[in-house]
């Protein structure tokens, strides 16, 4: 046959190159909608500044620096924010506009499109991690832990990431797309005012014991061990390993294209 | 390799030749799209064997889904995402895809510009669904109500795409609600209805079966009791009367003068006053007509599931 416009050519493009690109288009997208900026970044500065200032006005009783304490409870929020809330109203509403099913006919696999989305989760924490160190600097933030704690916060991130996008996905699989907007946002709220992330577990009293196995505070504990003392939590990190693990396997279970 | 599928829905049997257009014809509800989805891989049957491209759409999906190229009845992209943007995304999947600037230009997609897919109106949105469906070179396309919703300017451009596309050999398989594009395009018609097969042929094959042509009676109240019985009767075994509603009648067969002066007297005789009679060729409305006792509905402007 002779090779008209048309002539089938099928074939999948090497899967580095398919997550590749699955990875910039969500990024692309998340960074282009205002309300997940709003969430990813608006949000945590301004729990940092706000939290910042409550301390030097004595507002809130923190045993160290306030900004020294926030800052990286606040990078375990943003944290939260992208993997968690973002991940979920996104995904919920790709089933809705059958982008889910559309892309499960395409040669994109599943676990490809679970690595894009990985991949875009971690481009846009890097994006807020640029806006979020040089104010907390601005603050008068001073890292403690020196470059093992640096490693050691990048490892709670990515633990954490996995964490709470497993719990996004299992949310935004199950339930219809307007659901998973108005529970991923409450459950968001919920966790930053009780959920020990940006406020270490001593200041929420007796509750704070029960609140370690929230993947919340083990996020929170985590990167105060790594950016205050310069310590591996194992710990909060196992707790971490266990969300994610549950919700991966809740998620494989329960997700549905549709 | 063999490029026939063989696709079962409830007892029901088809086979798609490689290189044609497929029409699977049937009302809403009639279990067309559940028919594609099989194909597709998206869900298991319950029982029989479905073959695409030589493999099991669900066990060999990963080796099947490079080679088809999938149209969704609706939807399809992300919310906030432009045209041009969806179909480059969909090309980077795949080996060898045509130029994207090719079929933004065949199917007038350069008109979306930076709208976001959801506010994209309903032809456009099935237009981008082609064209993500074509854009990895397929060897075999599944649409599902390609047309549903475009303004008939578009939907005639649509069709001499798709021709083309058979000409230069790729297979398609579509579904439709819409007996014109059935018989204008589709080299096989299969029609369905509950979920099984009715009739299946060439649009020739299904048309000329049997009586050719075809008398329409419109009248200008509502028929007599036992109406098409006793003009059946009257009319006797080489034609064929199908009731369409309480005003209008089809008849199947010789569409001649003595047809004619037998359905003339049965008015008289029953009182009745013709409002319309209408000679004609049967059409794939009437064999549904016929093969079911009832009128392939009108689709809704945005198409609903099948």
């Amino acid at each position: 046959m002779s090779a008209g416009t048309f002539t089938p050519s099928p074939g999948a493009a090497p899967l580095a190159r398919q997550v590749r690109a699955q990875a910039l288009m969500e990024t692309r997208l998340m960074l282009r909608n205002g309300e997940q900026l709003l969430v990813a970044i608006v949000i945590p500065v301004m729990a940092l500044v706000g939290g910042v200032i409550a301390g030097r006005r004595g507002g809130i009783e923190l045993d160290g620096r306030a900004v020294d304490v926030l800052t990286p409870g606040v990078l375990a929020l943003a944290v939260m924010s992208t993997a968690f809330t973002s991940l979920a109203i996104a995904t919920g509403f790709e089933r809705r506009y059958g982008l889910i099913k559309r892309l499960g006919a395409s040669p994109l696999p599943r676990h490809g499109l679970l690595l894009g989305k990985l991949g875009a989760i971690l481009v846009v924490h890097v994006v807020q991690g640029v806006v979020l160190v040089p104010v907390a600097l601005a603050l008068g933030w001073r890292p403690g832990g020196g470059a093992v704690g640096v490693l050691a916060a990048l490892l709670a991130v990515l633990v954490g990431a996995a964490a709470f996008s497993s719990l996004g996905l299992l949310m935004a699989g199950t339930l219809r797309a307007e659901a998973t907007l108005a529970a991923a946002n409450l459950v968001y709220l919920l966790l930053l005012v009780g959920g020990a992330v940006v406020l270490p577990r001593a200041s929420y009293g007796a509750a704070g014991e029960v609140l370690a196995v929230l993947p919340s505070a083990a996020l929170g504990d985590a990167m105060r061990a790594a950016l205050i003392d310069g310590r591996v939590a194992v710990v909060p990190l196992l707790i971490l390993v266990a969300w994610a693990v549950a919700g991966a396997a809740a998620v494989s279970r329960s997700f549905r294209w549709e | 390799m063999r490029y026939g599928d063989l696709v079962a829905v409830d007892h029901l049997d088809l086979r798609v030749e490689a290189g044609t257009i497929t029409a699977v014809l049937g009302p809403n509800g009639a279990g067309k799209t559940t028919t594609l989805e099989t194909c597709e891989g998206y869900r298991r049957p319950q029982g029989g064997t479905v073959r695409v491209l030589g493999l099991d759409p669900v066990r060999d999906r990963r080796a099947l889904l490079p080679r088809i190229g999938v149209m969704l009845q609706a939807g399809g992209a992300w919310s906030g995402v432009r045209a041009e943007e969806m179909l480059r995304h969909v090309a980077a999947l795949h080996a060898d895809p045509l130029p994207v600037g090719l079929l933004v230009e065949r199917l007038g997609l350069a008109e979306c510009g930076r709208t976001p897919f959801r506010r994209l109106s309903g032809g456009q949105q099935q237009r981008l669904g082609l064209a993500t469906a074509l854009v990895g070179r397929p060897e075999l396309l599944f649409v599902d109500e390609p047309t549903a919703g475009m303004d008939p300017a578009i939907r005639r451009t649509t069709w001499e795409l798709l021709e083309e596309l058979r000409a230069d050999g790729v297979t398609t398989v579509l579904t439709t609600h819409y007996l014109e594009e059935a018989e204008r395009l589709a080299d096989h018609v299969h029609v369905i209805d509950r979920g099984r097969l009715i009739a299946s042929g060439t649009p020739y094959e299904l048309t000329r079966a049997g009586g050719a042509t075809t008398v329409r009676l419109v009248v200008t109240k509502p028929f007599p009791p036992h109406a098409p019985a006793s003009l059946q009767t009257a009319l006797g075994p080489a034609t064929e009367v199908t009731t369409i509603n309480a005003q209008s009648l089809l008849i199947t067969g010789p569409a001649d003068a003595s047809t004619l002066a037998k359905v003339s007297a049965w008015c008289e005789q029953h009182g009745v006053l013709p409002e319309a009679l209408t000679l004609g060729q049967r059409t794939l409305e009437d064999v549904f007509l016929q093969l079911t006792g009832r009128v392939l509905t009108e689709p809704t402007p945005s198409g609903t599931a099948g």
